[in-house]
This record gives structure tokens, C-alpha cells and sequence, in this order.
């Protein structure tokens, strides 16, 4: 994308905050229900919580369609591979939710049949914890997503941290994507 | 609805048996099977290993038009079951539910099925419906059903080794804050 | 295993010996299958091995195969399917998907915190999870419930029975075309996970029904809340009836198509609407009633064809009869506990453990090390909005389960699937799978 090399100046400013807003605004999910909270994630996509108005009613079937990953249930083994072959297809840029328990840490069944979190498989950008999450909670989810998006510089490499290290104050991020809440832009 | 509407029984109506045959609730048949009333009230029988496919043959006769289920479990923790006289236990039991639609009745058959030999027959020539439940004790108990069409696993992935509802392995538990990963019971 | 590094999956979703073989591979006995699963036809329909044709070769078929990651497969179910053209001739369901060995970690929780295992296999009915398995629980350790406990187990069975309906008739719609009508369906869906949010504190997989009784009692109001559901959904059910029976292409795509007979589906041990719909009139709340259901007054609903229409229609019909039995049980709920007074089995009010000891003592052994159940095993089935769901639950005297089995009714139906599919198209494909109900989660367990 010609966009990451470019230094910023006023023009290109605009421009990337534009682009954050179209891709926020209009972020579309692909199908993957795979247990309890799938129909949560269904009952947002319907007219009592409406994720329309966020631009997302329209469930893609095809990956290559697709944005964002809503990991929602439990992820079997035999479930794993094709959770990573959907992601793989999936165009850049896009993100994970991993919405439920059971998606996030494996949830109550810490067992033989169950992976123990999708983040072992799947970068995650947002966990929704619940069990299932209520619509209010995905929503919530979503919109702490679509912030994600407007914060994040596109500009960044994947791995380095979000802010310079002095704007941090001295506190180290464990993981490289973690962002320090209130961190001044 | 029109000339579609479906056809509503009162609930006066008498109940017509698909079979063609009547199940007299008050005569056993095969007699000489030892015989219990388990703790819900249903007549439980406990063939030989070698007369199993014959009784369900013969209740199958009788009158009982439909498998209602058919499980394994594994004793290996609990030897010392109450049992009738003249049934000796062995690691593993089938136990099979057949129902009866025309005489509204269960009868349960519990089959013990030596460790060292896990192999039984099947009863997916007398009731199809037996397919996918002896599949699923295939894979998740490791007995073997002579006859089956199709005996493979049907849960696990196919290359994943053992037999998860066997006593001997582990629930598979990855040890997480404040609970350590307990061994098999 | 980082998940950075995509090389590292390169196993791809193949599950050899369980998918769909080439008709070269495949035993004489499931091509079989084909034609039919029926022994002992009467004269003048028996299969004949050569209407099989097992000459038809390789390149005239193609296998093909949809999901596990599909919006039509109601959940992660893949199916292969053999077509000669549009036609499927074979069907092979592959489930497993969602395994969560929930049977396996049943035998690690104790009695007590059961329920939140086993209500979340069939999560579109959880509440009957829970009554299926409280009820086995409590004939092995012999106890009677209370009236209202009973009445009050009813009262959410069918309000339970009236959401899936309703989630099913969404999901139906959606699947043969209509998105209005998934629309329609969530709304009233919304109606009861309301009133279930109120009474049991969670929308979804409430843990609300336990051996002894319920958790708690229900809240005050309950009546209003639920004559607004019922006359809610009674009226809004006519405008489907609008919407979708009387419609010219919703009646084509559904009459005759995937259509089972009588015989097949005893055969494959199919309950439920798929039973009912082939004429057989089979609803274990008449049949073997359970809790109060030989005190109310109710319809059986019986189809005739055994096609995908006479399930919906059936499906509709159901939550009439619900209606009419919600409107008895708002009458006729009796006062009184809504647990058993029995201390060893029940946990105290909450208040009494501040001034009791015993109290106290009997919450925390309830709590942690859980009731001790007496050896036996116990086959108790209930009538789930799938079928029978049932539970075979072997105790050896300590306080987990021995063994917990849980009786699905989707795993089963699933199995009528290739018959209904045989014959048909593609597209035809997906309103069947629709009408077969299949919720994945108790499936797989």
C-alpha cells in the first residue's frame, strides 16, 4: 500500500483520517457463528440492537469479502484449521473480535476438546468477555473496534508499539499492539 | 390454511401402531434374560454379549419401533455396580434404550463388553438410526460394533489418538490461575 | 505456534475416512442408503440391490462439499453431497465441529453446577437441557418436587418451546429467501428473552432449572409479562401466516420437498416435528407426559406428507398449542416453594445464612464438595422443540455424575438428512437442512 512509506504532512494527515473513517464506518463481518454466542451475534444483526447503523448488518459469506472476524463460540479442534484457512482469506486490513468466553480463553470447558483461547490461532484485536455476551456487550466490542480503528496509525508496521516511547512516560507494553489507555495521540 | 392444513389429533384418539403389531405391556419378552427395574421404572435387561443382537431382534418384533439411544459407559472407576445374578462385569457396558411408539413404553438393554475384547454386535441392520450413535461410542469409547456400515470416528478429528470418555483419559486441563490441572479421577 | 506465521496451519480441513468416498469406494451397503434405510417393506417395495445403480461412474458425479464455514448449515455442520447434475443422490453429513466434550467435563462438575454444563448443548432451548437433566438427577435421589416448582418448570418449558419456534421460523425464512421474516422472528424472539432476562438473569443459558426445583422464584409482575408475550405473539403469528404460508413461491420451494415416510423415520430413530410431520403422532408431553403436561389441555400437531412443509407448518401450529398451554399455566400456577425443603439438596435462602450455622455449613458442603447422589442409573427423556432429549445419567454415590449422557435429538434427525435430500436439487439443498432443525451444539456435545 503506497500509503506506508509516506511521511506525514498536512495532506497526508487528512487522508489517513479519512480512510480511518471509511474503513470504521463500514466494517463488514463474515459468518462465523459457531455456537451460543452466534445467536447473540445474531439478535445484533436484528432489529432490537441493529448493527446497521454502524454499517455492518450485511454478513458476508465470503471471506474474501469480509473485515472482521467475530469469533463467536467455542473453538473445537476439529474446527481449528478451518477457523485459520477463513482468516487467511480474509484481505488486509482486518480484524478479530473474539466475542464470548469461549473464544477468548476457552471459557468454561478447559478440556481435551476445546482450544484454549482463538488468540492461539488468530491475531485478536478486541475479546468481548460474557457467556454469552449480551448484545449491548458485542456492541460495546464493536465500538471499542471501530475506536481501535480511528486510533491506530495505519502508517504503523505490525508489531511496533502505537505510541512513541516517550509519549508512554516509561511504561512498556507487553504485547506490542497493546495500547496505553489516554496515551496523548 | 386451506386444503393443506395439517390433520390434528384430539387427544381421545386411539394410537395406531405403525408396526402392525401391538406391545403387550404386561408379558416380557425372552424370559429367560436377566432382567432389573432401574431407578426410573423402565425394565432394564442384561443379555449375554452373545445374545444381544437377539433380544433386540426380538423386541424389535415385539413391537418397538424405534432405538431411542444407544451408549457405552466405562466402569473402570466404579467396579462394584449392583448387577443381577449371573451378570458379571466387565470394564465396558452398551447400553441401548429402545422405545416402543404403539405401546408407549422404554425397555433399556445393557451389554457388558470385556476390556480386552471391546467388540459387540451391531444393531444398524435391525434399527438404522443405530449408525451415528455406535459411531459416536466407537470414537469416544473405542468398542468395536461387528456389522456397522461406516465405523468411523465422528466427533474427534480423524487423526487424534485415543478414546476421550474412557476413565484413563484425562480431561485434558490446562493448569490456569488459582486451579492446577488435575489428574484422571 | 505463532499465529503470525500462516505456514504453520498447512494441514488443510480434511478429515479422510469420515468424508464422502467415490461411488468405486464405497461398500454395496451404504450406496444402499440411496435408495433407502428401511427393512422388511411389504410386498411390491422392496429395494431391489439393482435399483442402485452402482455401474453410474466416477466422472458422472462430482462430490461437493459445503461448510463447515457456510450461513446455511445452521451452525458448523458439513455436508458432502454427490451430485449428477443438480441432483444430490448421496449425502454425508460430517459433524464434530463443535465438540466441546461437555459429556467428559459433566463427570468433573458436580450435580449442582450441572446445569451450567448441559445447558449449553442445545442452545436455542437451554432451559430444557436443564429440566432433562434435573429430572434424572432427582429420580435417583428420589425426591418430589413441589407443585409450584413443577408448574413454574412448564411455565419456561413452552415459553422456551415458543422461542425456538420462533428462532426456527426466523432462520427458515431467511434460508428460503425472506429476510422480513428473520426480522419478524427476532422481534418476538426479544418479547421472551426479555421476560427470561428478568426471571432467571441472563438472556441465554440460564442455569436457572436444578435438581430440587428452580433457582430462584419468579419475580413479581411475572403474570403482566407474560399475557403481553402471549397476546404479542398471537396476533403477530397471523401476519406470518400472511407472510409466508398462503405464498405461492414459499409453498413451492417447501411442498414436497425433502419429504420422509413414516417407516424411514422410525427407522432412523427421527422424533420430534420430522415424526410428526410423517403422521405419526408421537409428542412425548401426551405420550409419557413429564412434569404437569397431563393436566393441561393441548393439540397434538400432526403432519401428513412428511415434506419441509408440513414441519413448518407444524412448527407454527406448536406455539399456538404453547400459547394455549402458557394461557393454562398463567391460570392455574400454584402457590407455594419453588424448591424442595430438603437441606441436603437444596441451598438455603441467602438471608438465613447470616443467623444460621447449619445454614451456613449446608451452603458451603452444597457449594463446594456438592450433594451426594445414590448409585443408580436413569434414562428420562423430555420434549424438546427438536425431539426427545434425553438424559441417561449413571451415578456411583458420590457427588458428579459417573456418566452423563445426553440424548440429542438434532444428532439423531441428523441422520434423516441424505434420505430427505435423495432425489432433490441443490438448491433445494439448504431449505432442508432448515427444516430439519439441526442446533450443532448438542450435536456434537
Amino acid at each position: 500500500m503506497g500509503l506506508e512509506d509516506l511521511q506525514h504532512n498536512f495532506l497526508t494527515g487528512r487522508i489517513e483520517d479519512l480512510v480511518k473513517w471509511a474503513r470504521r464506518n463500514s466494517v463488514w463481518p463474515v459468518t462465523f457463528g459457531l455456537a451460543c454466542c452466534a445467536i447473540e451475534m445474531m439478535a445484533v444483526g436484528a432489529a432490537d440492537f441493529d448493527i446497521s447503523r454502524f454499517g455492518m448488518e450485511v454478513f458476508r459469506a465470503s471471506p474474501r469479502q469480509a473485515d472482521l472476524m467475530i469469533v463467536a463460540g467455542r473453538v473445537s479442534q476439529k474446527m481449528a484449521p478451518v477457523l485459520r484457512q477463513v482468516y487467511d482469506q480474509m484481505m488486509e486490513p482486518k480484524w478479530v473480535i473474539s466475542m464470548g468466553v469461549c473464544a477468548s480463553t476457552g471459557g468454561m470447558f478447559n478440556n481435551y476438546a476445546i482450544v484454549q483461547g482463538v488468540d492461539q490461532i488468530v491475531p485478536v484485536d478486541v475479546y468481548a468477555p460474557g457467556c454469552p455476551p449480551s448484545p449491548e456487550m458485542l456492541l460495546h466490542a464493536i465500538l471499542t473496534l471501530h475506536e481501535k480503528i480511528r486510533t491506530g496509525a495505519i502508517t504503523r508496521r505490525r508489531g511496533a508499539p502505537a505510541a512513541a516511547p516517550e509519549e508512554l512516560a516509561g511504561w512498556v507494553p507487553e504485547r506490542p499492539d497493546a495500547v496505553r489507555l489516554g496515551t496523548p495521540k | 390454511m386451506g386444503a393443506r392444513a395439517p390433520r390434528r389429533r384430539a387427544p381421545g384418539d386411539a394410537q395406531v401402531s405403525v408396526a402392525g403389531t401391538e406391545v403387550d405391556p404386561a408379558s416380557p419378552v425372552l424370559p429367560d434374560v436377566a432382567r432389573a427395574v432401574g431407578a426410573d421404572g423402565h425394565e432394564v435387561l442384561h443379555p449375554a454379549r452373545d445374545r444381544y443382537h437377539e433380544v433386540v431382534d426380538a423386541h424389535r418384533q415385539a413391537g418397538f419401533e424405534m432405538l431411542a439411544d444407544l451408549t457405552a459407559v466405562d466402569y473402570l472407576a466404579h467396579p462394584g455396580r449392583v448387577l443381577p445374578d449371573g451378570v458379571a462385569p466387565a470394564r465396558f457396558e452398551v447400553a441401548a434404550v429402545l422405545l416402543s411408539v404403539s405401546g408407549r413404553r422404554r425397555v433399556r438393554v445393557r451389554v457388558q463388553v470385556p476390556e480386552d475384547d471391546p467388540v459387540v454386535a451391531s444393531v444398524w441392520d435391525l434399527y438404522r438410526g443405530a449408525e451415528a450413535m455406535e459411531r459416536e461410542a466407537y470414537d469416544m469409547f473405542g468398542i468395536v460394533f461387528e456389522g456397522h456400515p461406516d465405523l468411523t470416528r465422528i466427533l474427534m478429528p480423524e487423526d487424534w489418538e485415543g478414546h476421550p470418555l474412557r476413565k484413563d483419559f484425562g480431561v485434558g486441563r490446562v493448569p490456569v490461575q488459582f486451579k492446577e490441572a488435575p489428574g484422571p479421577r | 505456534m505463532t499465529p503470525d506465521s500462516p505456514t504453520t496451519f498447512t494441514r488443510e480441513t480434511a478429515e479422510g475416512a469420515q468424508e464422502m468416498a467415490s461411488r468405486a469406494a464405497t461398500a454395496p451397503a451404504e450406496l444402499q442408503r440411496e435408495v433407502g434405510s428401511v427393512l422388511r417393506l411389504p410386498e411390491g417395495t422392496v429395494v431391489d440391490a439393482s435399483d442402485v445403480d452402482v455401474e453410474r461412474g466416477d466422472d458422472e458425479t462430482m462430490i461437493i462439499n459445503m461448510g463447515p464455514q457456510h450461513p446455511s448449515t445452521h451452525g458448523v455442520l458439513r455436508l458432502m453431497m454427490e451430485l449428477d447434475g443438480e441432483t444430490v443422490l448421496r449425502t454425508k453429513p460430517v459433524i464434530g465441529y463443535l465438540h466441546t466434550g461437555m459429556e467428559k467435563t459433566g463427570e468433573e462438575l458436580t450435580f449442582q453446577q450441572g446445569a451450567t454444563n448441559v445447558t449449553r448443548m442445545d442452545y436455542l432451548s437451554p432451559l430444557n437441557n436443564e429440566l432433562v437433566f434435573a429430572l434424572a438427577t432427582e429420580q435417583l435421589l428420589g425426591i418430589e418436587l413441589p407443585p409450584r416448582a413443577v408448574w413454574i418448570r412448564m411455565l419456561l418449558s413452552e415459553l422456551q418451546r415458543v422461542s425456538s419456534h420462533l428462532m426456527w421460523m426466523a432462520t427458515n425464512g431467511m434460508d428460503v429467501g425472506s429476510t422480513t421474516m428473520m426480522i419478524f422472528g427476532f422481534r418476538e424472539r426479544e418479547l421472551v428473552l426479555a421476560f427470561f432476562e428478568k426471571t432467571t438473569g441472563v438472556r441465554m443459558n440460564h442455569n436457572f432449572i436444578r435438581p430440587g426445583g428452580t433457582a430462584a422464584d419468579l419475580p413479581d409482575g411475572w403474570e403482566d409479562d407474560v399475557e403481553v408475550i402471549l397476546d404479542n405473539v398471537a396476533v403477530r403469528l397471523d401476519d406470518y401466516d400472511e407472510l409466508l404460508t398462503g405464498q405461492p413461491i414459499f409453498r413451492e420451494r417447501m411442498e414436497g420437498v425433502g419429504a420422509i415416510s413414516a417407516e424411514e423415520a422410525l427407522a432412523l430413530s427421527a422424533t420430534g416435528p420430522i415424526l410428526r410431520s410423517t403422521g405419526v403422532s408421537w409428542d412425548l408431553r401426551r405420550a409419557m407426559p413429564y412434569l404437569a403436561y397431563d393436566q393441561v389441555d393441548f393439540d397434538v400437531i400432526v403432519g401428513t406428507y412428511g415434506d419441509n412443509f408440513d414441519r413448518y407448518a407444524i412448527r407454527l401450529n406448536e406455539i399456538r398449542e404453547s400459547v394455549r398451554i402458557l394461557r393454562q399455566v398463567l391460570e392455574r400456577l400454584p402457590a407455594g416453594d419453588y424448591r424442595v425443603q430438603d437441606k441436603k439438596v437444596t441451598p438455603p435462602p441467602r438471608a438465613r445464612i447470616d443467623e444460621s450455622m447449619e445454614a451456613l455449613i449446608h451452603h458451603f458442603k452444597i457449594f463446594t464438595e456438592g450433594y451426594k447422589v445414590p448409585e443408580g442409573e436413569v434414562y428420562v427423556a423430555v420434549e424438546s422443540p427438536r425431539g426427545e432429549l434425553g438424559c441417561y445419567l449413571v451415578s456411583d454415590g458420590s457427588s458428579k455424575p459417573y456418566r452423563l449422557h445426553i440424548r440429542a435429538p438434532s444428532f439423531v434427525n441428523l441422520q434423516s438428512l441424505p434420505v430427505m435430500m435423495h432425489g432433490g436439487l441443490v438448491a433445494d439443498a439448504v431449505a432442508t437442512i432448515s427444516s430439519v432443525d439441526p442446533v450443532m451444539g448438542e450435536v456434537d456435545r
